[in-house]
């Protein structure tokens, strides 16, 4: 169910961790899975949930100013 | 010489005149639908709400008069020296025979123009498809980097900035500059485009610019920059002037916003609905986790109890059980047999014991031997003078007959 492969949960950004925990909780909630596979699904959802509370907590807008590019007649000629 | 004399024009009355001026006056049209440029001076509002003026020129002036109605849609603040166009329809003013002007509308001077030219290049570019809604692309519920195309100094990059931090916090701003008025603002605005695109290629880019007259937003009717706009790679959503302010780059642009306030909040999600949709998706964690427990662990309890019942080991306790009972029976039963034992052992220890002829001897019995050492039991074996041993319990001697026996019941 979980594949070896499955990104650390601290390297997604907010969409793919939400989106990995909606898939999470869907599939425990279909009921298939095996004990074992759900309490690796339960734990894998707990620290995706965990990291988007961590991303929402501590989310600051980040702000780059471009330079303007030499086309604009106004910039000076050196 | 005294024709004139002749034909007596009427006496009219002065009301009489005025009321006639304002009918002749009322009755040609293109007096009630006229625009007319010039300058104000000594405008003043009434304490009613109407708003009184003077149209003047260099050589002229015209009375004014903005009725309240109008007067509260007015755009505008009016004051003395202002350039105006005025639009609305002459009259006289009978009780003091004056024309005036009642103003329905007014623009700054100049604007008439502008709007002519707007009309005119917006029929152009739409006939050329640039605005169809067809071309419209949607924008991303979730803009992870929002490029921006406006001011840095301007209040309107404040207010981009202010609503994102408050909805979503989580995305990236990437302005890129240009001035949004005057001269230059077109190549500028244009420039920007292209290297938002070229170096950054956001998810979305808002153009937007703060409030102003037409003139203020003339860099966005352009028509190289509404062609920019509309061949964009990147879906724009435009902010620009209030409300009620419409540029081509408006309806060129995938989304128009009202202002670049409401610009932001189109391009992004309430980060309160984010808290909110992952405080549900926890619960349902939460939930789906106890459901599935209480599931498995009922399995198991079941699973368990028959396990119990069919295991190696239960059928092991089983025959510990049934062997330990069996060997408790066998315990009680030896016991008990062996009680049995005894006491026949006792009992046939007694009986043999009773008949220890010892013990006959200790009585006092004798027993008579011949000297064969057969034992004599009967008087007829017995004669006198015969020679026989006698033992008793504790030793033996001989003797001999010698009297004549005889026989119980005989004497």
């Amino acid at each position: 169910m979980i594949k070896n492969d499955t990104p650390p949960v601290d390297t997604l950004t907010y969409e793919q961790a939400f989106s990995e925990l909606e898939k999470v909780v869907s599939v425990l909630e279909e009921g298939q899975a095996t004990l074992d596979e759900s309490v690796e699904l339960f734990q894998r959802g707990q620290a995706l949930a965990k990291h988007c509370s961590d991303l929402l907590e501590n989310a600051r807008l980040k702000v780059t100013i471009l330079e303007q590019s030499g086309e604009a007649p106004g910039e000076i000629e050196p | 010489m005294n024709s004139i004399d002749d034909l007596t024009p009427p006496v009219l009355q002065v009301s009489q005149l005025t009321r006639f001026l304002r009918e002749l006056i009322e009755s040609e049209q293109i007096l009630q639908d006229i625009w007319i440029a010039g300058e104000i001076s000594n405008y003043t509002r009434a304490a009613s709400g109407h708003l009184y003026f003077t149209l003047k020129d260099q050589s002229s002036s015209i009375k004014s008069v903005v009725w309240k109605g109008s007067a509260m849609r007015l755009r505008m603040n009016l004051r003395d020296g202002m350039a105006v166009e005025a639009h609305g329809a002459v009259s006289v003013y009978e009780a003091r025979g004056e024309c005036q002007l009642v103003v329905d509308a007014l623009r700054l001077a100049g604007e008439g123009a502008l709007f002519q030219e707007f009309l005119r290049r917006k029929a152009l570019l739409e006939s050329e498809g640039l605005f169809d809604s067809s071309r419209k692309r949607p924008i991303p519920d979730v803009a992870g980097r929002i490029g921006v195309v406006t001011s840095p100094t301007g209040a309107a990059f404040q207010d981009i900035l202010n609503t994102l931090k408050r909805r979503y916090p989580l995305a990236e701003v990437i302005l890129s500059p240009a001035t949004v008025q005057g001269e230059q603002a077109p190549k500028e605005i244009i420039a920007a485009l292209r290297l938002l695109d070229q170096k950054i290629h956001p998810d979305v880019v808002i153009l937007a610019r703060g409030g102003g007259s037409l003139e203020d937003l003339w860099a966005f009717n352009d028509e190289e920059v509404v062609r920019a706009v509309a061949s964009s790679p990147i879906p724009i959503v435009t902010g620009i002037g209030h409300e009620t302010d419409f540029t081509l780059c408006d309806f060129a642009a995938d989304l128009r916003a009202p202002t670049p306030t409401a610009a932001a909040e189109q391009v992004s999600p309430d980060i309160a609905d984010f808290r909110d949709r992952l405080g549900m998706l926890l619960e349902s964690l939460s939930l789906v986790v106890d459901q599935s427990l209480s599931f498995f662990e009922d399995s198991i309890s079941a699973c368990s109890d028959r396990l119990v019942r069919v295991s190696p080991r239960g059928q092991i306790e089983n025959n510990a059980r049934r062997l330990d009972e069996l060997a408790s029976r066998w315990q009680i039963a030896i016991r008990h047999a062996n009680e049995m034992q005894f006491a026949y052992l006792a009992n046939l220890e007694g009986r043999l014991a009773a008949l220890d002829p010892q013990t006959v001897l200790r009585r006092g019995f004798a027993v008579i031997r011949a000297e064969d050492g057969t034992t004599l039991r009967s008087i007829n074996k017995i004669k006198l003078d015969q020679q026989i041993r006698v033992e008793i319990s504790d030793g033996g001697f001989g003797a001999k007959v010698n009297t004549l026996p005889t026989k119980h019941g005989e004497e």
